[in-house]
């Protein structure tokens, strides 16, 4: 019934078909293709001197349990400060939830470097140095995802328990812990997934002796030279991460639990809320802003002394005659911002015209939808090296097109996209679009005045979140980057392997950078309100 | 006996209570008409442990108990919108308070089935409380709350939201349930036949503040 009345103004099959071409085209060519061409390689290439199984039970051993202890702990430290955030008001509780996501939208590289700029030497090429870095960059998903939870349950939920004798830690463990269990589960699931396919803090943390998986198959593809191996491995983590997936989806599903009541948050009563609202605002200055801060002066420090070499000499790709520094930074800068725009404009019109197709028709628009969905089960890695493999014969030999790279960062980014319009399109009331028509339009014009311009702020977000993923991608990069075109954080991974006080302090200045770019480039499109706002 | 002398509660620089004072007897039934959003669920609350007054003092059968934690006072409440705990069934929502008090096992489950005979919900007990109808879910709030034999229970607009029918209904039967049980209660209400229906006395919401110079 509903369906026949609808179909008088929807749109036209064909316009839909045609919206669809594009991203059809680009998951098809770009993510199915190569995974495929992964698939083929495990099985065809086996004249190869090492087996993909050397070694790897360690490495996967390895990756699990870093990935498990860093859930583990990024679920013990955040849960305080997420339900002080979630349940109090108070001055200044804005920035605290802004400053809680910063880690969250910084590049994997700069996270790394701000670690090695802040740990003792004797951590370094540690795996705890690994799992804090894991931890600082992952507490902002327990804030949104537990947070948004704890403000769907009632305050007088809690006080109801209360007044049948339940103590406050017993209505916290009988009453608040398995409402939030659903959250609990699907924040976990997301942090073991990063921490898991983690590459860039791994490598620059973990060091040599702490291989993850991703970092063994980028050791195996662009240094052993056994892409047999490679891609073996990369399906087996596929394969793991497509179980944690569906496990942990049904944990969560057997723990859900309808909440209807709001929240709001209140203002801290007692003497004790009110220490715990401070201890918990300068605890998480501290542990957002220490590896910041020490990334930053660090960069002012060459060999313990007080320097502006590291930034005066960025210009000169040569530390001194004769001996070069490998990597030329601004022109590292000026790569990373082209392939950033480049990155933007194609994920931000696949994401539109996906987006659109999904929200036009229902059978297509799930399957498009699901299919769209797969670069972000997919390890950076993984698609960095699908796309490498699959695109080095003629007449599809791309492998020295430097379009190559901002595609892969497009891929990685259209998700983020598609969600963040599909969010806002599904706040479309059906009968404006009827209301238009009434008026006079026609259904493609309808669907433009109605739907499509209320994108543009999304658009916005969605263009800038782009830019910012394309400014730290660190996996795909590492793989399909040519010498000559180094991204920013290719060239910061570069000058950290590299002995000497000055070219680290050039690695932190680099950084810095890298920093303040991401930064900047989130603040302007607006894409963090997409991640703060509804708390407002 | 409940006495909660000259109360103050100040929430945003907006006096809520101002001076408010209230004396219940053992047994008896006390209903406070009133306006809604005149605070009195704010008085409930402070009776009940949940709320800090910022002046003024509680005390149950002459012990001032004003700081005392709303688990250690066993005064029961009965929230408008029910908050019955969603992840549990009926029973172990009715179980709760009991199990809190550490009741021996078989002492609880006697309780559970003689407190969904009372409230005349028999045979719910597995019941998902999501799968109630709103009348059911009001029996189910009463009996959690009457479960761990509260010296005194407190009734925040207890039946607001049913229709007429339903509403009156179950007006008689609470009446019935606190009287069989012989409980101490406050009914807070904007209702004023609820308020003559169910209790043994009625206090204008108005005569309890202080009378202001």
């Amino acid at each position: 019934m509903d369906n026949n009345r609808a179909a008088l103004n929807r749109l036209p099959r064909w316009f839909v078909a045609l919206l669809a071409t594009a991203p059809v085209l680009f998951i098809g060519v770009l993510y199915a293709w190569p995974v495929a061409t992964l698939m083929w390689t495990t099985v065809r290439r086996s004249r190869s001197g090492i087996s993909p199984f050397d070694h790897a039970g360690r490495v996967i051993w390895f990756t699990m349990w870093q990935a498990a202890v860093s859930t583990v702990l990024t679920l013990v430290v955040a849960i305080v400060p997420t339900y002080v955030l979630a349940r109090f008001r108070f001055r200044g509780r804005r920035l605290l939830l802004a400053v809680t996501t910063v880690p969250f939208v910084l590049p994997t590289v700069v996270v790394g470097a701000a670690f090695i700029a802040l740990l003792p030497v004797s951590w370094h090429g540690t795996a705890q140095a690994m799992i804090v870095a894991h931890v600082f960059f992952n507490i902002a998903v327990v804030v949104r995802l537990v947070g948004s939870m704890i403000a769907l349950i009632p305050h007088d939920l809690v006080g109801a328990a209360r007044t049948l004798g339940a103590s406050p830690s017993a209505a916290a463990r009988v009453i608040v812990l398995p409402l939030l269990r659903p959250a609990l589960w699907s924040s976990g699931a997301v942090i073991f997934l990063f921490s898991f396919t983690s590459f860039g803090v791994a490598k620059l943390l973990g060091g040599p002796a702490h291989p993850t998986l991703e970092v063994e198959i980028v050791r195996r593809a662009t240094q052993l030279g056994d892409v047999r191996g490679a891609a073996t491995l990369s399906l087996v983590q596929l394969g793991l991460l497509g179980v944690v997936i569906v496990w942990t989806t049904r944990r969560q599903r057997r723990s859900a639990v309808e909440l209807h009541g709001t929240a709001a948050p209140r203002r801290p009563r007692t003497h004790r809320e009110r220490v715990m609202v401070g201890a918990v605002c300068a605890a998480v200055a501290v542990i957002v802003g220490a590896p910041i801060v020490a990334l930053v002066s660090r960069s002012f420090d060459v060999g313990g002394m007080w320097s502006l070499s590291a930034w005066t000499k960025l210009g000169n790709a040569e530390l001194r005659p004769g001996a070069g520094l490998g990597v030329d930074p601004f022109a590292a800068v000026g790569t990373s911002l082209r392939f950033a725009a480049v990155a933007a404009v194609i994920a931000t019109v696949v994401g539109f015209l996906a987006a659109a197709a999904i929200n036009a028709s229902r059978r297509l628009g799930k399957l498009l939808d699901a299919g769209l969905m797969l670069p972000l089960g997919t390890s950076a890695v993984t698609i960095g090296l699908g796309m490498l493999i699959t695109f080095d014969t003629p007449p599809f030999d791309w492998r020295a097109r430097w379009w190559l790279v901002p595609l892969g960062h497009a891929l990685v980014a259209v998700p983020f996209v598609v969600r963040a319009l599909l969010s806002v399109l599904r706040t479309i009331p059906r009968d404006l679009r009827a209301a238009a028509a009434t008026l006079g339009a026609t259904p493609i014009r309808a669907w433009w005045e109605v739907h499509a311009r209320a994108l543009r702020r999304p658009l916005l977000a969605g263009a800038g979140f782009s830019a910012a993923i394309s400014l730290g991608e660190f996996g795909a990069t590492t793989i399909l980057t040519r010498s000559g075109s180094e991204t920013l954080p290719i060239a910061i991974g570069r000058l950290l392997g590299r002995a000497g006080a000055l070219p680290r302090a050039q690695a932190f200045a680099m950084a810095t950078i890298l920093l303040v770019l991401a930064t900047v480039i989130v603040v302007i499109s607006g894409s963090h309100e997409r991640l703060v706002s509804d708390d407002a | 006996m409940l006495d909660a002398v000259d109360l103050v509660a100040i929430f945003d620089g907006h006096r809520v209570l101002d001076g408010v004072s209230l004396h219940v007897e053992d047994g008896e039934i006390l209903a406070v008409l009133g306006p809604s959003g005149a605070g009195k669920s704010t008085l409930l609350r402070i009776i009940a442990g949940l709320l800090l007054p910022d002046s003024g003092t509680v005390s149950l059968d002459g012990t001032d108990i004003t700081h005392l934690s709303a688990h250690l006072r066993n005064i029961g409440m009965m929230f408008q919108d029910e908050q019955l705990f969603p992840h549990l069934d009926v029973a172990a929502n009715i179980e709760f308070g009991p199990r809190m008090h550490k009741w021996p096992a078989p002492d609880v489950a006697a309780r559970v089935d003689e407190l969904l005979g009372i409230v005349g919900l028999d045979g719910f007990g597995g019941r998902r409380v999501d799968r109630l109808s709103g009348g059911e879910k009001k029996r189910v709030a009463l009996a959690r709350s009457l479960a761990p034999r509260p010296n005194l229970l407190l009734l925040d607009e207890p039946l607001t939201g049913l229709d007429r029918e339903l509403h009156d209904r179950l007006l008689m039967e609470v009446g019935d349930v606190l009287r069989a049980t012989s409980t101490t209660a406050i009914l807070v209400t904007h209702d004023r036949d609820e308020a003559t229906a169910l209790a043994d006395r009625v206090v204008q919401w108005s005569d309890l503040q202080r009378s202001r110079e």
